[in-house]
């Protein structure tokens, strides 16, 4: 093998990682769909290393006082399965989908810096890589994913493992940071020039106003991060309360870093699902500058919601007064997401396949989890409820019953697009509807445990919680169902790229640029544009008499 | 707005604004909401802090000057610029230097209390990125001797943003740490 690679013509296909320079090609390329292919399957590893540390806390808690881990064992499992499924699995899928399709949404051939763009994956690799060296280097974090001080001091937590966190955690937000600016950049300089801001895809969008929550929220994250490491590296007082620091100062910068990180888990999500939902209801979406305005409306509202994280505490009343209503107000936007969506659906040609059954689980599931929220803003039932189950509960629901919905719904939509080949819709629907049961069976009785009084982060439970034994058993079950669905997940990707039914470049019929071009595309993504003078190109080009109104 | 260098060290700076606002307000909460007598504030010399902020904010005017003779493609004028400019920022790193040493003499360190651990991480995150200013400024004046002057024009708006946010932000660093302790 020569050291010399041959530059490939922008004509070609993507290289094929089986053959001799292939691998090497993917591991040095700055395309942006293979930074985003590869950024997808980093995902996909991460979240079956979550999903079996998942699998180890529901055996664990499928009868009372098991026995099965050590407290310890257990701390550490669901930390890492914490920290994974946030920063390993949920922002990479969004960001590796943001990465494969802006560039092709808006009519570029590339990313603003392709450099950058492989910087930012490389990073947030090995980020997660080190991470979970910790497991070799003398145990895994096991402060919790947001790692309250002073526990995570290193008078607690006498292991590295808080120590990997902070510098796993610290490079995989560098590169988020990155990819933030990079997608900034991208849609401001690199839209082909008849494409006007307002004509946006709301998938590009919802990614366009997410790098701003990104930008400025992982900063935030990283000083936090930073003045743990000193303390616990070169003993200095930022979080000791001992010694004049203070440990509310660790909570007020994670959680002004972490209630903008909900919502950039959320807010690609909503792209998805506005991309979807229209394509298959054949109507456009509902309120298109609603959906985008509210989304610049939660952005701006996330950064001061904070503390109904902290009620518990114990601050005044007017602050708890003050969060309380913000938290409220932050709902609305997102109610009129839902609604909008719901209206698309009214009165639309709806098809049913996977994709569209993601999202229609997503909007019920996601309401679930937005109304559980809603009742975290009421201070007397934050009381009552922090650190119990329901926030377990709640949590999941947005991040599982929402986003990985969402993603799944992606993955299937952009599946032939990415790979030229479809996903097998039969397969598909024992995903889909497994996992939904399953997921159903977990998390909607996890409420129930809540409000009983079951303490999340505890490594057992006692046969006097009432209904403790039945609601962990079901909790176990519908755990096993989900185990079940994404196995069916992983053998349907393998068997379709296999041998799936070819791929159209544009079989849903839809109506945004990625669809212009081949699938998958050439390493060149266009070699000539549709004219694009409405937010439905292709709609345009396929009903000249029925053109949307034009925008430019 | 289609120089994506420019573009992207604008979002830059205001991701690392956010940044330094965490250690800012941080620091501002020690001083005010602890009990804890400021240990450091004392023990800081205004008069030579005063000269090194004096010397990064000539170091900002001159690098804006060294860029508009580059437009005007008067390369000389424009090293000249930028090796003054290179000069004041080493000065201000000397200086910072000189100050840890001094204050390390005095047995005033990162871990001795929290005002110590608040003092070396704010102006050390700053000196961190004088440094990389330094070092980035330090390219361009590189490049503009050899054969790749481009990436001197191509590369000059963008660090020139960063180079006065790192100014801008010492004022700020500069008012709550040295000036606040005498009102």
């Amino acid at each position: 093998m020569s050291l010399n690679l041959n530059i490939p013509e922008p004509k070609q296909k993507l290289p094929n990682p089986g053959t001799d320079t292939g691998r090497l090609s993917w591991i040095s390329s700055v395309d942006h769909k293979q930074i985003g292919i590869l950024y997808l399957l980093m995902s996909l590893f991460f979240f079956i290393l979550g999903g079996i540390e998942a699998m180890v806390i529901r055996a664990q808690l499928s009868v009372p006082e098991s026995g099965l881990i050590s407290p310890e064992l257990y701390s550490q499992i669901f930390t890492m399965h914490g920290t994974t499924m946030i920063f390993l699995v949920l922002m990479p899928a969004l960001i590796g989908l943001g990465v494969y399709f802006l560039p092709l949404m808006i009519g570029a051939n590339e990313m603003a810096f392709p450099r950058l763009n492989a910087f930012s994956f490389w990073i947030t690799c090995f980020g997660g890589l080190l991470l979970y060296f910790s497991f070799f280097a003398g145990g895994a974090p096991a402060a919790g994913w947001f790692s309250y001080a002073p526990l995570s001091e290193r008078p607690y937590s006498t292991t590295v493992g808080i120590d990997y966190y902070i510098l796993g955690l610290t490079l995989t937000g560098i590169g988020s940071i990155g990819a933030g600016l990079n997608f900034i950049v991208t849609v401001l300089t690199l839209r082909t020039e008849q494409m006007k801001l307002n004509m946006l895809p709301l998938f590009v969008w919802m990614v366009f106003i997410n790098s701003f929550l990104i930008i400025g929220a992982l900063p935030l994250l990283n000083s936090g991060l930073f003045m743990l490491f000193i303390d616990r590296q070169l003993d200095a007082h930022f979080f000791l309360p001992s010694t004049g620091g203070s440990a509310l100062v660790w909570q007020h910068i994670f959680w002004s870093f972490g209630h903008p990180e909900v919502y950039i888990l959320i807010l690609p999500a909503f792209g998805i699902i506005s991309e979807v939902i229209p394509v298959f209801s054949r109507k456009p979406i509902f309120g298109y500058s609603f959906v985008a305005v509210s989304s610049i409306a939660i952005a701006l509202l996330s950064f001061g919601v904070w503390m109904h994280h902290m009620f518990a505490i114990g601050m005044s009343n007017t602050v708890n007064a003050f969060f309380g209503a913000s938290s409220l107000l932050i709902g609305v936007p997102t109610g009129v997401k839902v609604i909008n969506w719901i209206a698309t659906l009214y009165k639309g040609s709806i098809r049913f396949n996977v994709a569209m059954l993601f999202c229609l689980l997503f909007l019920i599931n996601f309401t679930i989890g937005g109304l559980s929220g809603i009742s975290f803003a009421l201070v007397p039932i934050d009381w009552q409820l922090t650190d119990t189950y329901y926030v377990v509960a709640h949590i999941h629901y947005v991040f599982l019953g929402g986003t990985a919905f969402a993603i799944f719904a992606g993955i299937y939509y952009w599946f032939p697009k990415i790979t030229g080949k479809f996903l097998s819709e039969k397969l598909g629907k024992w995903h889909v509807w497994l996992f939904v049961t399953g997921f159903n069976m977990t998390f909607l009785l996890q409420h129930l445990l809540g409000i009983l009084g079951m303490p999340r982060r505890v490594y057992t439970y006692f046969s006097d919680l009432p209904y403790g034994t039945l609601l962990n058993s079901i909790a176990t079950l519908g755990a096993v169902l989900m185990f079940i669905a994404v196995a069916i997940f992983l053998w349907n990707l393998y068997i379709s790229i296999k041998k799936g039914d070819p791929s159209p470049a544009d079989p849903w019929n839809a109506w945004t640029l990625e669809w212009a071009t081949t699938s998958p595309p050439t390493l060149k993504n266009f070699q000539e544009l549709p004219p694009v003078h409405s937010r439905r190109p292709l709609w345009d080009l396929k009903h000249p008499e029925n053109k949307d109104k034009r925008l430019n | 707005m289609k120089d994506k260098g420019k573009v992207v060290a604008l979002f830059l700076i205001a991701s690392e604004a956010f940044f330094f606002i965490a250690l800012l307000i941080s620091y501002i909460y020690y001083r005010n909401a602890t009990e804890h007598p400021d240990t450091v504030a004392p023990y800081l010399s205004v008069k030579q802090a005063s000269v090194l902020t004096g010397c990064l904010l000539v170091s900002s005017f001159t690098l804006m000057w060294s860029k508009s003779v580059l437009r005007k493609s008067k390369l000389r004028n424009f090293k000249i610029g930028m090796a003054i400019t290179i000069l004041l920022a080493s000065i201000f790193i000397a200086g910072q230097v000189k100050e840890y040493v001094d204050l390390y003499e005095k047995q005033i360190t990162l871990n001795k209390d929290i005002f110590g651990s608040i003092f070396f991480t704010l102006t050390g995150f700053h000196g961190l990125h004088v440094i990389l200013g330094i070092i980035s400024m330090s390219m361009l004046f590189a490049m503009s001797f050899s054969k790749f002057k481009i990436v001197t024009h191509a590369g000059i708006n963008g660090v020139e943003v960063y180079w006065h946010f790192v100014d801008g932000v010492w004022l700020f660093i500069f008012f709550y740490v040295y000036i606040t302790p005498l009102l």
